[in-house]
């Protein structure tokens, strides 16, 4: 039996509108198969990830929480990925924002006045992820050394210096124990909305969204973007300064995950704590790349996913299931949708034989 | 206590065992032309099959096989989506690596804490009665030596032999080995395999030897430094093994620094080394290879072969 890929001779007509969901439906029951076997009713399981993730005005709230440090990474690895720009460090550079935007809040507060705090944790924060964007940036665009290598390595320094911190230097000193720094003065925390524990990130995530999807589609520097993501030899004939187009993306493209950890340091924790590094900086690949990089399509699936995780940990505690079966899912849905995108452009055939 | 030399190198070549299995795979898997990105969740998934099999039936044998069996099986996964269905192979290996963190969390819970059989230190007699080199290189455990026969193995295989030919004809020229009735796509598939089975390998030698027991994420990232060092060992075995002995020597320097209580270095600029390290190999030698104009590279790495009909 051979499978055989044929480049599609015209392209697809309305079927194409069927791909995305046969893909992800492909992923549910993957997943389906995955709950019967540690003993779990699917049907329930799903039920549960829905009612837990979007079955009430709480829970969606919850969802948008989660959802927001989503947004922002997918637009950090989106934006570089327009670019061809692998940008797996979203995760560091998140971690880096976090740092930066609780070292002003740590030991400025006192010193800037009230009203200014917020916004210029805000400030740190881009740049501590700006500058960790910047270093793979400048190696790749100035010595071609692998971004994809170079910004990986550097998640694990920052989490590194991240524990340093919280167990060192900027312990609490009253903490007994508790990793992390000393709860930031009120006026540093993040303002939240409706009594829900929505934050000033989300707005900011979703400005960020519409920013750069107007950036992109708009404006000349996005045009550049554009072409060279569409060829660099090509962008090279029409005189784009490649390289510095790179640095410039990897500088936004941190800053927007640094933006993240701040969100995350300033609206939920209002402290350095363990736990920052949680993973948004990897799943933000998962989303840049299910909405194929578009800003829009990046807000909608980080809400969807941001379900599935709190969903997932409802899951864990009324049915037991271990909440890692939300990250299973996730790679699941990924790899049937990059499988499904083939269906665009090629039809298949099974030949016996 | 024995010489500080001596600890140092002994430690040198444990902390690079698994970093060079899955070096070495990789490389092959490269060689024909497939980028695999997803060693770290192949090592992740090997590391958690060989230490549920030696968990499960209280026995060694079953876990080496077991591991390198489902490292293979699980990069199969992102070989059938690179060379069948011919998606970008970056985007299919990072989800490779993303499914591979998940699942190992998720099928590892109930394994975390417990114990199993590991590999022990085994000396091999008479070698290990040699002064200096002994108890350096054959006073090691049974998972390290099958390394130092794969290295001039490798090295054998790809450049003498007619199978390391069709194998690098695949990955710098594929439509030329397909004109001369090479099996373009089988020999892809089969060194994707070999290369999970090694990183399969790899990630067995950290939960039943290096450090024995199941922990989520135990790489710790070794896998994605693998794929750094194919880089820098600019696709050659014998440098794939000196790059790993390098990345084995910053680890073996670390302990050495907390086992005398040196406190010259603080612990966390000492956890970060590896990771600094790799990045500056990386630039050093992306620098030196440009300078000298060589490409190391098989020309056809990452691209999908397409039949012209």
């Amino acid at each position: 039996m051979r499978l055989i890929l044929r480049k599609r001779l015209r392209p697809l007509g309305w079927s194409r509108f069927l791909i995305p969901p046969v893909s992800i439906l492909a992923a549910i029951l993957l997943g389906a198969v995955l709950f019967a076997w540690v003993g779990a009713n699917p049907l329930r399981a799903y039920t549960e990830i829905f009612k837990g993730g979007f079955g009430s005005i709480y829970n969606f709230s919850e969802t948008l929480v989660r959802a927001t440090p989503l947004i922002l990474c997918g637009l950090s690895v989106g934006l570089a990925g327009k670019m061809l720009i692998w940008n797996i460090g979203a995760e560091g550079q998140l971690v880096m924002g976090g740092i930066a935007g609780a070292g002003v809040a740590l030991f400025f507060s006192s010193a800037i006045p009230s009203c200014l705090i917020v916004p210029a944790m805000m400030l740190a924060g881009f740049l501590g992820g700006a500058l960790w964007g910047l270093i793979p940036g400048m190696l790749r665009a100035r010595l071609d050394v692998n971004e994809i290598i170079t910004s990986l390595m550097l998640n694990y320094v920052a989490i590194f210096w991240l524990e340093h911190l919280y167990f060192g230097p900027w312990r609490d000193p009253e903490g007994r124990g508790f990793p992390g720094t000393a709860m930031f003065l009120e006026t540093a925390w993040f303002p939240r909305f409706f009594g829900t524990r929505i934050h000033l990130g989300l707005p900011v995530a979703l400005m960020a969204a519409i920013l750069i999807g107007c950036v992109l589609a708009y404006t000349y520097w996005g045009y550049q973007i554009r072409a060279v993501g569409a060829g660099a030899k090509a962008a090279q004939y029409a005189r784009i300064p490649i390289a510095r187009n790179i640095v410039w993306v990897m500088i936004l493209s941190g800053g927007l995950a640094g933006l993240a950890g701040i969100s995350e340091t300033a609206g939920i924790h209002y402290r350095l704590q363990q736990g920052l590094a949680a993973g948004n900086g990897y799943m933000g690949i998962i989303v840049a790349w299910l909405s194929r990089l578009r800003p829009g399509a990046i807000v909608i699936l980080s809400v969807l996913l941001g379900g599935l995780m709190v969903g997932g940990d409802q899951l864990q505690i009324i049915l037991r299931v271990p909440s890692a079966i939300g990250l299973v899912l996730q790679g699941a849905i990924l790899f049937c949708v990059i499988g499904g995108q083939v269906f665009n452009d090629y039809t298949l055939r099974i030949r016996k034989g | 206590m024995e010489p500080a030399a001596i600890f140092i190198a002994k430690i040198t070549i444990a902390s690079s065992m698994a970093v060079l299995y899955a070096t070495i795979g990789e490389m092959f898997t490269e060689r024909s032309g497939i980028l695999n990105l997803g060693v770290e969740g192949m090592m992740l998934m090997g590391a958690l099959a060989a230490f549920a099999a030696a968990h499960t039936f209280d026995a060694l044998w079953p876990a080496v096989p077991a591991a390198m069996l489902v490292g293979g099986l699980f990069a199969l996964l992102h070989g059938f989506f690179s060379i069948s269905l011919r998606v970008n192979q970056v985007v299919s290996g990072l989800a490779l690596t993303l499914l591979g963190i998940g699942l190992s969390n998720f099928l590892g819970r109930s394994l975390i804490g417990k114990a199993a059989q590991g590999f022990d230190r085994f000396g091999l007699f008479p070698l290990d009665r040699i002064p200096y080199i002994g108890p350096v290189f054959f006073e090691q455990n049974l998972l390290v030596y099958p390394a130092y026969l794969l290295v001039p193995l490798a090295y054998f295989f790809l450049y003498k032999t007619p199978w390391g030919l069709h194998l690098r004809a695949v990955g710098e020229n594929p439509a030329a080995a397909d004109t001369v009735g090479i099996p373009v796509l089988r020999i892809r598939y089969l060194y994707t395999f070999v290369g999970g089975a090694l990183a399969g390998l790899g990630g067995a030698y950290l939960s039943l030897a290096y450090t024995p027991g199941w922990k989520e994420q135990m790489t710790g990232g070794q896998g994605w430094i693998a794929i750094a060092l194919v880089i820098f060992a600019m696709w050659d075995p014998g440098r794939a093994a000196a790059g790993a002995l390098l990345f084995g020597f910053i680890n073996a320097f670390q302990f050495y620094c907390q086992a005398a209580g040196l406190t010259l270095i603080p612990g966390y600029v000492l956890r970060m080394l590896p990771y600094l390290f790799t990045i500056t190999v990386l630039v050093v030698i992306t620098r030196w290879e440009a300078a000298k104009k060589r490409i190391g590279a098989p020309a056809a790495l990452g691209l999908p072969f397409e039949r012209e009909e």
